[in-house]
This record gives structure tokens, C-alpha cells and sequence, in this order.
């Protein structure tokens, strides 16, 4: 009886520890999710004056850039790049990345497109290690409050193979998943197709009366959109890093929420049984005690 | 005239690092420096590394150093796309020099490297705003 109560005890205080932690990183994950929304919302005008900039040149532009050219009808080889996190503690957020990629893998294979992965992320990488899926290169590291210098080494390694031909181990396509941060409460997991370069999304739509502007370009049309390009990639992979992070930490404190409240409700239970056990304890020891006294009584009694 | 004010926005990777309203902006394209007054026509430029200047309403000089991107400037709205850009006040000349230095030096040892070049455009970029920053204040 006094072991399972020394049991129960025990129970309740690694329990307890847990609740702690768990606190705790709620805690830290609050704090830093708002950090990551704020820079998440400081890279907007970037990205739009970018994207404003590209579909003006591409519409002007005559001749197509490398980047927005379709390189093949049926593409043969398509690199998937995913965004996981870092580190776990944040519920089903890189198993939900993970999912999709797989998902968006098994469809390429069924139509006999090669596909390379590009993993950023811990999580990512060590699924794929422990599956033996082979990948082209994996980059971790800064999950969680990424710079614009991560997502530059990222996009400039998918231009480099995406500009490469398709014979000499080139990519056609580049797709990307990663985590869309649609508000505190829902993050969805996303994919995008990266490259070649869908001009017409993000148009800004041009109004009755308005007419669309004609830029002069300066030196001209091409050597403007060749600087814009590769920009615009690295605004794209530098926004779907900012998105991933706020979604990932914003996933971190509702997980850590729920660990601790839990632990909490655990705790409770452990308490009420615990109580009861040294109650009943109590009881029999009382029961025992009168019983043997009387016991006694009756036995000089008899005398 | 009030009508005739440019809205300028500096904007980086990391945000917008200014924005207001000018009466001029200098900056350095491709092809050489360039000067954007009100009602220029709608214009797209790559920029090189370098200091560009805004002109304010109140005759105000403001120095932001940009390591490239480009201009657009249209219906009197100019915005200055930049992966990196900080404003001149806020550079420290002797960091900004001797960043500028450290990336000479690393390049001059051969490391050509994107990371090397970009924080070579970098510092020198910031040399120049703080230079001209400082030489217009006295």
C-alpha cells in the first residue's frame, strides 16, 4: 500500500517537471511568435514592389528570360525544396510538410518525373535520413528566425541547378512546401510552384480608365529583368522562410498549451487518487488500531 | 508644388527603411547616375551598389546606402528595391570601413564568393552614404 502511494507521488512530480517546461516554451514561443509576424509583415513591401516590378518588365519585355521560360512540355526532373522546423516541440508541424512533400513526390513519380529534394529544416533532413530518400543538398539551422542571407544561399543553389539543362543533371521545375501562416490559429501546409516563373500571378489588376504604365527601362528591358529575377526568387524563398518560421512558432504555443494543460488536468487526477489512497490508508490503520483494542479488551475480559 | 511631391520608399529585405515624401532622389543605375524630379516618366532601373541621395521637401538631404536592386519611379511614386539597404545616419563610418576593408582583403585573396561580393557592395555602399552624410553636414 505505502509503495503505490510512493509511486503515485513520483508520478505527480515528473509530471509537474513536464508542466514546467512545457510552460516555459509556450511562453518562449509566444514571445517569439510576434517577432516573426512582425518580420514577416516587414518583408511584405519588398516582395510586392518585386513582384509589381517583374510583371511589368515580363509584359514589356520581348524577348523571355531563362527564369520565366517553360523549359520542357513534360518536365523529366523536378527538385521539391520543404520547409520543416528545426527542432520538434511544435506538433504536426514538419509532419505536415513532410505529408505533402511525400504526397506531391508519389504524384511526380506516377508520372515518371525524377525527383530531387532540397530540405531545409533539421526535421526534414533526418526523415529523410532515416528513410535513406536521397536528397541534393540540406540546409538547417535557422528555422526559427530565419535572415535574408539563409533564404539568398537557398534561392541562389535552386537557380544554379534550375539554369542548368536538364541532360547535365538540371531541374525543369521547382517546387516548394512550406507552412502558410494564415492566422494565430491556422497554418496550412502549401505548395508552390517556384520555377519557371508564373508572371501572371500577382498582376496587379489594372483598373477601368488605368492604364498600365510604359517604363522606360534603363539600361533596357533585359539586363533590368536579369537583376529582377533572381531577386524575385530570393523573395519568394525568403518569404516562405519568414512564413514557415511564424507558423512553426505560432504551432509551438498551441501545442505547448495544450502539453500543459494536460499535464495540469494529469496532475489533478494524480492528486484525487493519491489523496484517496492515504485516506483509505488512514482508515484501515484506524480500523486496525480500534480493532486490535478491542480485541485486547475482549481477551482480558475473558480473564 | 504639393501636388508636384515625389512619395519615396526605400525598401529592403528586411523592410521599409524609409519613406516620405522628396522633391528629388539621385542614385546610381547601370548606365550612371540619375536624377528623378516630379512627373519623370514611369521608369525601371537596375541600380549599382551605391549612396542614394533624397532630397526632401524641406531642402533636407537624406543618404541610404543600397547594395544594388533597382528604382521604379511611376505616377510620381519612386520606390528603391534593395536586398540590403540602411540609412546614413544610422551607419557607423568606421564599421562601414573597416567591413569594406576586411572584404577587400578577403577578396583580393581570391575568395570570390557571393557572400564576399555582396558584403564587398555592401560597405562600400555604406562608405559612400556616410562619406557624403557627413560631407554636407558641416
Amino acid at each position: 500500500m505505502a509503495a503505490g502511494l510512493r509511486e503515485l507521488r513520483n508520478r505527480r512530480r515528473s509530471v509537474t517537471s513536464t508542466r514546467k517546461i512545457t510552460k516555459a516554451q509556450e511562453l518562449i514561443a509566444a514571445s517569439r511568435v510576434i517577432k516573426a509576424q512582425q518580420a514577416a509583415r516587414a518583408a511584405i513591401p519588398f516582395t510586392r514592389e518585386i513582384i509589381r516590378a517583374v510583371s511589368s518588365v515580363s509584359t514589356h519585355a520581348k524577348s523571355d528570360h531563362p527564369l520565366t521560360v517553360t523549359k520542357a512540355e513534360r518536365p523529366r526532373r523536378i527538385a521539391l525544396v520543404f520547409f520543416t522546423s528545426d527542432r520538434g516541440m511544435n506538433g504536426a508541424f514538419s509532419s505536415n510538410v513532410i505529408k505533402m512533400t511525400a504526397r506531391l513526390a508519389r504524384r511526380m513519380r506516377d508520372d515518371n518525373v525524377e525527383v530531387v529534394r532540397y530540405s531545409v529544416g533539421r526535421k526534414g533532413t533526418s526523415y529523410l535520413k532515416f528513410r535513406d530518400m536521397e536528397y541534393a543538398e540540406a540546409w538547417d539551422g535557422s528555422s526559427a528566425s530565419p535572415t535574408y542571407a539563409d533564404a539568398q544561399r537557398v534561392a541562389d543553389r535552386l537557380i544554379q541547378e534550375f539554369m542548368l539543362p536538364c541532360e547535365e543533371g538540371g531541374v525543369d521545375e521547382i517546387h516548394a512546401v512550406y507552412t502558410r501562416m494564415e492566422s494565430m490559429l491556422t497554418q496550412a501546409p502549401r505548395a508552390r510552384r517556384l520555377l519557371p516563373v508564373e508572371v501572371v500571378e500577382g498582376v496587379r489588376e489594372v483598373g477601368e480608365g488605368e492604364v498600365f504604365p510604359i517604363y522606360d527601362f534603363e539600361p533596357d528591358a533585359e539586363t533590368v529583368l536579369d537583376e529582377l529575377m533572381p531577386l524575385y526568387v530570393r523573395s519568394r524563398v525568403w518569404f516562405y522562410m519568414l512564413q514557415s518560421a511564424a507558423s512553426q512558432l505560432a504551432m509551438q504555443q498551441r501545442a505547448m498549451k495544450s502539453a500543459t494543460d494536460n499535464a495540469t488536468q494529469l496532475i489533478d487526477d494524480l492528486t484525487r487518487v493519491e489523496n484517496q489512497l492515504r485516506q483509505a490508508q488512514i482508515t484501515q490503520e484506524i480500523t486496525e488500531i480500534v480493532g486490535g483494542a478491542s480485541a485486547l479488551e475482549e481477551s482480558s475480559g475473558n480473564e | 508644388m504639393a501636388d508636384d511631391a515625389l512619395h519615396v520608399e526605400v525598401v529592403s529585405a528586411t523592410g521599409s527603411e524609409w519613406e516620405g515624401e522628396a522633391v528629388q532622389v539621385i542614385t546610381r543605375t547601370i548606365d550612371g547616375d540619375i536624377g528623378i524630379l516630379p512627373r519623370h516618366a514611369p521608369l525601371l532601373a537596375a541600380l549599382v551598389p551605391s549612396a542614394t541621395e533624397i532630397v526632401t521637401q524641406d531642402g533636407k538631404r537624406e543618404v541610404v546606402a543600397v547594395d544594388g536592386g533597382f528604382i521604379s519611379v511611376e505616377d510620381n511614386h519612386v520606390a528603391v528595391i534593395a536586398q540590403y539597404a540602411e540609412v546614413a545616419r544610422e551607419i557607423s563610418e568606421d564599421v562601414a570601413q573597416r567591413e569594406l576593408a576586411a572584404a577587400v582583403k578577403l577578396l583580393e585573396e581570391g575568395d570570390n564568393s557571393e557572400e564576399t561580393r555582396r558584403r564587398y557592395n555592401m560597405a562600400s555602399a555604406q562608405v559612400k552614404a556616410a562619406n557624403k552624410a557627413s560631407g554636407q553636414g558641416h
